[in-house]
């Protein structure tokens, strides 16, 4: 049943991979992504890493594909046009991948694991069985690898500071609702009560 | 299970930059626009404490952060120049924006961050904080190479930056895949132990290795990795540029000596190679292609390729000689290039920055004393003693001779006097050219403050330069000693 659930998800893994770079409408490939992600999440259940697999769903379906999603149709791009070198590149990209790939295959025969590698394991995963996979993140997060988390938490701030900088700039002539002078308005400033004489109007 | 923090108390300049930085955001928010210049002064303020929380620890070698963070005489030496580096910049920085009508609080938010993403690369023990460093600075630096955002040469300079850079982070990440996939760890301490004992590494920890110096030779703009240093130094306005051609400059050089001398210490025959050839490369296309500029800004990005050509000779012995050489090159290197900027930043000519060479045509005549400046700083880099910058060489030269290698040091010797010339041309222009009239006055407390700090710093330690020389002895020695 296993093995059928894992054939499943990683032939439909590739095949939507594959579309997504070769589909002509880029909405299509943005759609095969996210389709890829959620197949790519299914790997991960089936490997016992649930937390991963939902943070996969959440994080890249729910925020990065649906963020591709929006600047695919907003921005007018378009694509075939930008593919149309293609076939007049193509021979050159085939010897170059050629190139790159006889090269990691040499590099791969030859590699050779270090014979210590259990022993220098930086931070032991705790036993599976005994904790939950989010509960093992969170306490080697928080506490081994907190330099790293606070470390990357700083870098976000500078990527926020610097959106907000080089986009943001104040308009003139904009109406903006401030609540406080809202709320201080009295009656007096906005409504006068005029006595009418009977007809003759203002 | 027990939570148990991990020891921070190394890190405390970190900690503390990162908070004032954080901090001083607010206060920036809530006062809006106005309060750029409290902003810059209490900057420089936080740099001060944090340098002196960075001296008050001493050169002993100490590990924290479950081994993540490293704290020596090394990592001193290199962090107060990287903070001297960056209060420099920032206080040249403060009367040019008023000037420019560029002030914004963010200015000096971004450089605090910046300094603390060099601290912590300068500090990095572990290949994982080594990237988390690299990218706080990098980004930083990204966003305040386009600063000026309405100007399209700034903005250029901002795009190129961040898509090399992205290309350079990636290769030293690949890089160091390669070698988390032989060894098993990331940990520079595990990593020393495990090559300290195998004979040699294999095909696929020489590759790593490569990748990552690729990925570094990038971030200290050496040859062949240089394209993108003369348009960003020009594109990015005067105040970044002087910032980036120094403290960033000297962050990356402490991490690339940290990574090759310490895990992979035992492999110096496989690398010395390579940095020798960048080396060379780097203080041949320094010197050559400065020749030909008209920009000044552009001629100090040629200028500084040189000098990290210099600075890698000494690393290349891969001895203790070396990591001296090292330190004593990048601590002159503050004081001769940031003074250099500070001078560029004075360039404005009714009421217009200027930044062509010939704009300095007859300055002896009109402004002496700034012409005076300019010629010590000049000479300085040329390497004519009795300046710091003879020092900078003379250290250089000495660890690559001890290391045997001669064919490096004579060509680099070589090459120092093809660089004369252009040093001397500056000098030339200003006192026998006629005078292209003066730059406007008056030049502000703040920015001759620097220049007179700067240039005083330049002759004096060329005069007596053991202050250096024995802390760079001790630092180095600190750096071996684990």
């Amino acid at each position: 049943m296993i093995a059928l659930a894992f054939w499943l998800f990683a032939t439909l893994t590739v095949a939507s991979a594959v579309m997504v770079i070769s589909a002509r409408n880029t909405v299509h490939s943005v759609l095969f992504l996210i389709f890829c992600f959620f197949n790519a999440a299914g790997l991960f259940v089936l490997l016992g890493a649930e937390f991963l697999a939902m943070i996969l769903v959440v994080v890249y379906v729910g925020a990065v594909a649906v963020l591709f999603l929006f600047v695919v149709m907003m921005l007018d791009i378009d694509f075939t046009e930008l593919r149309q070198g293609f076939l007049r590149y193509l021979p050159v990209g085939i010897v170059v991948g050629v190139v790159l790939c006889v090269e990691i295959v040499f590099v791969f025969k030859t590699w050779i694991l270090n014979p210590d590698m259990a022993t220098v394991a930086a931070a032991v995963t705790p036993p599976l069985d005994q904790i939950s996979n989010t509960q093992a993140l969170g306490s080697l997060i928080y506490t081994h690898y907190v330099y790293a988390f606070q470390a990357s938490g700083l870098i976000l701030l500078v990527a926020m500071i610097g959106a907000i900088m080089l986009t943001h700039r104040a308009r003139v002539g904009v109406r903006k609702q401030t609540i406080s002078t809202q709320v201080a308005r009295k009656r007096e400033d906005a409504v006068t009560v005029v006595k009418v004489p009977t007809g003759e109007g203002i | 299970m027990p939570l148990l923090l991990p020891d921070f108390t190394p890190a405390l300049p970190e900690i503390f930059l990162a908070c004032a930085a954080m901090a001083l955001l607010m206060l920036g928010v809530f006062q809006g626009e106005k309060s750029a210049k409290e902003v810059s002064w209490l900057s420089v303020a936080a740099l001060v404490i944090a340098g002196a929380l960075v001296a008050s620890r001493g050169m002993e070698r100490r590990t924290g952060l479950e081994d993540m963070f490293i704290v020596d005489g090394f990592s001193m030496f290199m962090k107060l120049f990287v903070i001297a580096g960056a209060s420099i910049a920032l206080i040249a920085a403060i009367r040019f924006n008023a000037r420019e009508k560029t002030e914004r609080f963010e200015f000096p938010i971004l450089i605090l961050l910046a300094t603390t993403g060099m601290m912590m690369m300068i500090s990095a023990n572990d290949l994982i904080s080594l990237y988390l460093g690299l990218e706080l600075q990098s980004l930083s630096l990204y966003i305040l190479t386009s600063y000026n955002r309405d100007d399209v040469r700034s903005t250029e300079a901002g795009l190129k930056y961040f898509v090399l850079g992205a290309v350079s982070s990636g290769m030293l990440l690949y890089g160091s895949s390669m070698v988390y996939g032989f060894a098993g760890t990331t940990s520079f301490t595990s990593l020393a132990e495990i090559f300290g004992s195998t004979d040699s590494g294999s095909i696929g920890i020489i590759i790593g290795i490569v990748f990552i110096s690729a990925g570094l030779a990038f971030k200290v703009s050496a040859v062949p990795f240089h394209m993108w240093t003369p348009d960003v130094y020009e594109g990015a306005p005067s105040q970044v540029t002087s910032f980036l051609s120094v403290a960033p400059k000297i962050a990356a050089m402490a991490l690339f000596t940290r990574i090759l001398y310490d895990p992979f210490g035992h492999l110096v025959g496989e690398w010395r190679q390579i940095i020798a050839t960048i080396s060379l490369l780097s203080m041949a296309v320094g010197a050559l292609g400065a020749i030909s500029q008209r920009n000044f800004k552009r001629l100090m990005a040629y200028i500084s390729i040189g000098h990290m050509g210099y600075a890698l000779a000494a690393f290349a012995a891969g001895t203790e000689d070396g990591v001296r050489g090292v330190l004593i090159y990048m601590a002159m290197y503050v004081f001769m290039v940031g003074g250099t900027f500070a001078i560029i930043l004075c360039m404005r000519r009714d009421g217009k920055a200027v930044e062509r060479i010939d704009d300095l045509a007859g300055l002896a005549r009109t402004q002496p004393a700034l012409a005076v400046a300019l010629a010590i700083f000049m000479f300085s880099m040329a390497g004519i003693p009795p300046l710091a910058g003879f020092w900078s060489k003379f250290y250089v030269f000495y660890a690559a001779i001890n290391a045997n290698l001669y064919t490096l040091a004579i060509l680099g010797m070589v090459i120092s006097v093809v660089g004369a010339f252009y040093y001397i041309r500056i000098v030339k222009i200003m006192f026998f050219d006629e005078p292209a009239g003066a730059f406007d006055t008056p030049l502000g407390a703040e920015l001759a403050g620097v220049i007179f700090v700067t240039a005083l710093a330049t002759v004096l330690f060329g005069i007596f330069p053991s202050p250096i020389i024995s802390g760079a002895e001790a630092a180095a020695a600190s750096f071996f000693a684990g």
